[in-house]
């Protein structure tokens, strides 16, 4: 028998998948970000019982159920306030927050804003098809603004929200783009994500076929990265104002420091409150 | 007016009014996809120069092993849409994928499954020669169609061994490429002779009465 190429391995992509099979549409990018999330699960071997998936309502927030870890299925936009509760009690976790454009940049987005500007140890990604899919298709902060539809004649006309950027600005720890075409690769990008420190924002272009079928054409226009991270978060910001849009790699990675919850006073104050809803 | 002229008024059939109603919301869909993907696609370029029978095989393994694994998520999808005929033809495929992944390593004599040949590999499409993107899929697409998915998956992957085949630097890698080729070349004749004994669909194939998109 030949000295097989073959190393030892705990946890499998396979089992972080739950026994439920996923609802979405067929066609839908979510099944391949599914399979990126587990296949990055096994790159880091996290253990299904240390690993906590936490997402808001959408298509896309359905992925807790969908993985074998321990998952929250929380409320419209507050997926990311839930998540830093639960990574600030217990730091231990590996906390993943996952969710689609609407949820994260609309009715979330100021929660968005926060979570960057905290940086807590954690990170979150996008399912960003441009289009409020569960819904039935009305236009999301991504939505181009002349996409017509019968829900919105004529387009919006409003200028799209920039989440990357947005994101820069406001002082996430680790900023990319991926596609969700592109399984290995965004599951490159989202182990990346998770081993680095502090708030790490992943956008993944996933087309929504149903609403948005023109989005199968995406495959044809996203393009690796021409250039190199950086660290300098001007220079990435400049870098992703004036792309494409279908570039796709890490964008930048910072040095600050995670946020760590107070200790001493703070943390006797918090047991004291304990203390006064003890039955 | 003479009695002969006067015009009848005729109440359609509830059959002709279902048609009409079809007709107008095939008239009115947006452009379906086309799921027409047999035409033989370019060599995909080959990864990181392969120089050894073990890591040929791992890369073999890798492609049978990805699209054993897409077609059961196929499967899974289809069947969710209660589109079974075609989600059992999935599974099918799946089977016969993973049979080809089983078979090497057997055949190599590996006790589990190779991980990646190096780090940082990866194909150098987005996915392998033999996956199938998510975005062919349509909940109500039949048989042929899940078939020509197959056809173009078997194709790319016959020419993936073509070109390592061609690239390869070592002449025991090259005589295996060669071998590998022939064996997709046969797989692609088998989904051809599959093609042929399955009924092509209808031209309305992806009409909906009851659309998911109510701008439909």
């Amino acid at each position: 028998m030949s000295t097989a190429p073959a190393q030892a391995v705990t946890w499998t992509p396979q089992d972080y998948k739950s026994d439920y099979k996923p609802i979405w549409c067929p066609g839908c990018g979510d099944y391949s970000v599914l399979s990126s999330v587990t296949k990055a699960f096994a790159m880091l071997q996290v253990k299904p019982e240390d690993t906590v998936v936490v997402s808001g309502i959408g298509c896309s927030s359905r992925i807790p159920a969908y993985t074998s870890c321990y998952g929250f299925h929380g409320v419209h936009g507050r997926s990311l306030a839930a998540a830093t509760g639960l990574k600030v009690a217990r730091p231990e976790l590996t906390v993943v927050v996952a969710g689609g454009d609407g949820d994260g940049y609309s009715i979330g987005g100021n929660h968005f804003l926060h979570a960057c500007r905290r940086n807590v140890d954690m990170t979150y990604l996008v399912m960003d098809n441009h289009v409020y899919g569960m819904t039935k298709g009305q236009p999301s902060p991504t939505t181009e603004p002349d996409w017509s539809s019968k829900l919105s004649p004529g387009g919006t006309g409003l200028r799209t929200f920039h989440p990357l950027v947005i994101a820069l600005a406001a002082g996430a720890n680790f900023v990319a783009r991926a596609f969700a075409g592109d399984p290995n690769g965004t599951a490159d990008i989202l182990a990346e994500a998770i081993r680095t420190p502090g708030f790490s924002f992943v956008e993944i272009l996933s087309p929504c076929v149903t609403f948005r079928p023109e989005q199968r054409e995406w495959k044809k226009v996203v393009h690796p990265a021409s250039v190199q991270w950086t660290d300098d978060p001007a220079r990435a910001a400049r870098r992703v104002m004036t792309d494409d849009g279908f570039n796709v790699g890490v964008l930048y990675k910072g040095n600050r420091p995670p946020y760590q919850p107070p200790v001493g006073e703070a943390r006797k104050r918090v047991a004291d409150l304990e203390k006064e809803f003890a039955i | 007016m003479s009695p002969a002229k006067k015009k009848t008024r005729r109440v359609a059939s509830p059959k002709k009014v279902v048609r009409k109603a079809a007709t107008a919301i095939r008239k009115a869909a947006p452009k379906r996809p086309s799921l027409k993907v047999v035409k033989a696609p370019a060599a995909p370029p080959t990864p990181s120069p392969i120089a050894s029978i073990d890591s040929l095989m791992a890369y073999a393994y890798a492609l049978e092993a990805e699209a054993s694994e897409r077609y059961s998520e196929f499967a899974d999808a289809m069947e969710m849409h209660n589109n079974r005929e075609v989600a059992e033809l999935f599974r099918k495929l799946a089977r016969i994928e993973n049979l080809h992944a089983e078979h090497i390593l057997e055949e190599m004599g590996w006790t589990q499954a190779p991980p990646p040949p190096s780090s940082g590999w990866r194909w150098q499409g987005l996915e392998g020669p033999e996956t199938a993107d998510h975005t062919e899929l349509h909940y109500l697409m039949q048989p042929y169609h899940a078939l020509q998915i197959a056809l173009h998956n078997e194709r790319r992957a016959e020419a993936f061994f073509a070109d390592l085949h061609r690239k390869a630097p070592s002449g025991k890698v090259r005589d295996a490429a060669k071998e590998m080729a022939a064996e997709e070349t046969e797989h692609v004749r088998l989904v051809e002779e599959w093609l042929k004994r399955t009924p092509k669909p209808d031209t309305d194939w992806a009409v909906d009465l009851d659309p998911p998109r109510w701008s439909d």
